[in-house]
């Protein structure tokens, strides 16, 4: 029961992080149907970035700010360069353009600073464990879990309750339409990314520190699997990227946990089949097209 | 017309779509204050000269002005802060928020809360229906009340020109009724319209005066009056 429960721990904090980066990927996929490739690149931008700062002596909010502003210019210019021009062309060629902005990020990353694996500081976030119930809990785990929910809190209230948000899932229904009220649709789709790459930063800085690895091939993993998470919630759906995200991460650290670690990473996508069999738009996906 | 002061003005105005030659050179006024309705079978291009002048498609040539300012190259959503609204084809209600927000949405451009919130009150007014329905989905309404909310939501915009784009599609004749006396309420709140429809017959009955559109050319243009008892109109229009 307790070694359950430690799994469902280990899970939810994978879950979590995985959660963060498939918001992302949902709500740019949501505004402008691209699946952003590059996306989980800048998980890998914002893990350096936090890095840099952690080394320069700043603490974890600090470091997380930078790198949550970094990689939000990071994605608008993404995606003033690489995407706006293409789009109108074809969903074909902006993707093409998104493999080549992941593959542009990650030799970049690899020739400046090389491939080795570097780790934070040791004083930067120095680990605790505390016991529960013959659980062990990790401060990181707390970390995790403390940082995620404030942030997605906050892009809860920004979706639903600004004028900003508002806009966003306007364009996201019907971006015509939402040129009909005034909105400007190349500045929503700007936004989008600007937070959106804001989330993956996050997601990056605690990747980083969870697993105490920083490289520039980092994102590759995490992202895929934010990607199945996306999909598994119903892409578009931002409550569907949490759920989705939190779910797989929980599944596979139970599979990990009971002896099947060599087989997790093909749980994650055995998962995603089978729901896409029963449920093809994912689990809070729409199930009809609402467009009348 | 002639001395009427026109608020919108369109000179030889040609749209493409790809190879598709679907405007050939439109000339439109509409004076301050007018109700002009557009008529025309399926495909004469009567969307398409409502889509040229909010801004959503590219002219390929010719020149739309607005109060004396040319708007031919001003990006859409510019278009409707200048006062143009548009109430598509199909409605086009975010079907996917609720009747509060897609007429928040409507007052996107606005920053004035407190005229928002009179604006707000006064649609809601003109349309109990949608008071009754204020948080609900706005894609479980029905098709008249969609119609509704698309033209609410558009006057949130608190338009000086209003672009209607079939208004009665697929509405039961009482619900036609209302919408056409709506328009005209809305009208003679000093609000000029800008009346697109296949229902000829009503359009030409609340319309000042009316173009005729063809194959992407004006045939006819006149008063109302005159056009619906224009032989052709009468024939191709109004069944005979
Ligand atoms: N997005 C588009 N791509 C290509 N061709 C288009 C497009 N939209 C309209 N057309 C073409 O342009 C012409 C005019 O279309 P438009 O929609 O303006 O007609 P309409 O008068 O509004 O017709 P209806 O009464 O059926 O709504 C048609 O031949 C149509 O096929
Ligand atoms: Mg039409």
């Amino acid at each position: 029961m307790t070694d359950l429960l430690q799994q469902l721990l280990n899970g939810l904090s994978q879950g979590s992080i995985y959660a963060l980066i498939a918001v992302g990927y949902t709500m740019i996929y949501g505004i402008i149907q691209l699946i952003n490739f590059a996306h989980g690149d800048v998980i890998m931008v914002g893990a350096y970035v936090a890095l840099g700062c952690a080394l320069m002596g700043l603490g974890f909010i600090p470091s997380l700010a930078v790198a949550m502003l970094t990689c939000a210019i990071l994605g608008v210019i993404i995606e003033r360069v690489a995407y706006r021009r293409v789009r109108p062309v074809s969903r074909l060629a902006a993707l093409t353009s998104a493999i080549g902005v992941s593959l542009f990020l990650e030799y970049t990353m690899m020739y400046f600073l090389g491939a080795d694996i570097r780790t934070f500081p040791a004083g930067f976030f120095p680990e605790r464990t505390y016991s529960l119930w013959g659980i062990t809990i990790n401060n990181k785990d707390l970390l995790v879990l403390g940082t995620t929910l404030v942030l997605v809190i906050i892009l809860q209230y920004i979706i639903y309750r600004t004028r900003t948000g508002k806009a966003m899932r306007a364009v996201s229904f019907d971006g015509q339409a939402a040129q009909l009220m005034g909105v400007n649709v190349n500045s929503t789709v700007a936004i989008t990314f600007f937070i959106g790459s804001a989330m993956a930063a996050a997601a990056g800085l605690l990747y980083g520190i969870y697993f105490n690895t920083v490289q520039p091939l980092m994102g590759l993993m995490p992202g895929l699997k934010a990607f199945i998470a996306a999909v598994l919630g119903g892409i578009g759906s931002v409550p569907g990227a949490m759920l989705g995200g939190i779910l797989l991460g929980m599944t596979e650290s139970l599979v990990a946990g009971f002896g099947g670690s060599m087989y997790r990473d093909a749980v994650a996508f055995i998962i995603l089949i089978l729901v896409l069999l029963i449920r093809p738009t994912g689990l809070l996906g729409k199930g009809v097209q609402e467009k009348v | 017309m002639g001395r009427v002061e026109a608020l919108l003005n369109l000179e030889d105005v040609n749209v493409h779509y790809g190879a598709i030659w679907a405007l050939k050179g439109i000339n439109l006024t509409v004076g301050e204050g007018e109700i002009v309705s557009l008529i025309g079978a399926n495909g004469a291009g009567k969307s398409t000269t409502l889509r040229a002048i909010s801004g959503v498609i590219k002219t390929s040539s010719g020149r739309i002005s607005y109060q004396g300012e040319d708007i031919t190259k001003t990006p859409a959503h510019d278009i409707v802060k200048k006062g143009i609204a548009q109430v598509p084809e199909g409605r086009r209600i975010f079907a996917n928020l609720t009747v509060m927000e897609n007429l928040e949405l409507g007052a996107y451009i606005r920053r004035d809360a407190k005229g928002i919130k009179q604006d707000m009150e006064m649609v809601l007014d003109r349309f109990p229906r949608l008071r009754e329905r204020i948080s609900q989905i706005a894609g479980t309404l029905s098709g008249g009340e969609q119609q509704m909310l698309a033209i609410g939501r558009a006057l949130m915009t608190r338009p000086k020109l209003m672009l209607l784009d079939e208004p009665s599609m697929g509405l039961a004749p009482l619900l036609v009724k209302e919408i056409f006396s709506i328009i005209q309420e809305i009208n003679q709140d000093g609000t000029t319209i800008l009346l697109v429809e296949q229902n000829a017959r009503m359009a030409l009955q609340i319309a000042h005066r009316a173009y005729v559109l063809e194959t992407g050319r004006i045939v006819l243009e006149g008063s109302a009056q005159k056009l619906a008892s224009h032989e052709d109109v009468k024939k191709a229009y109004l069944g005979g």
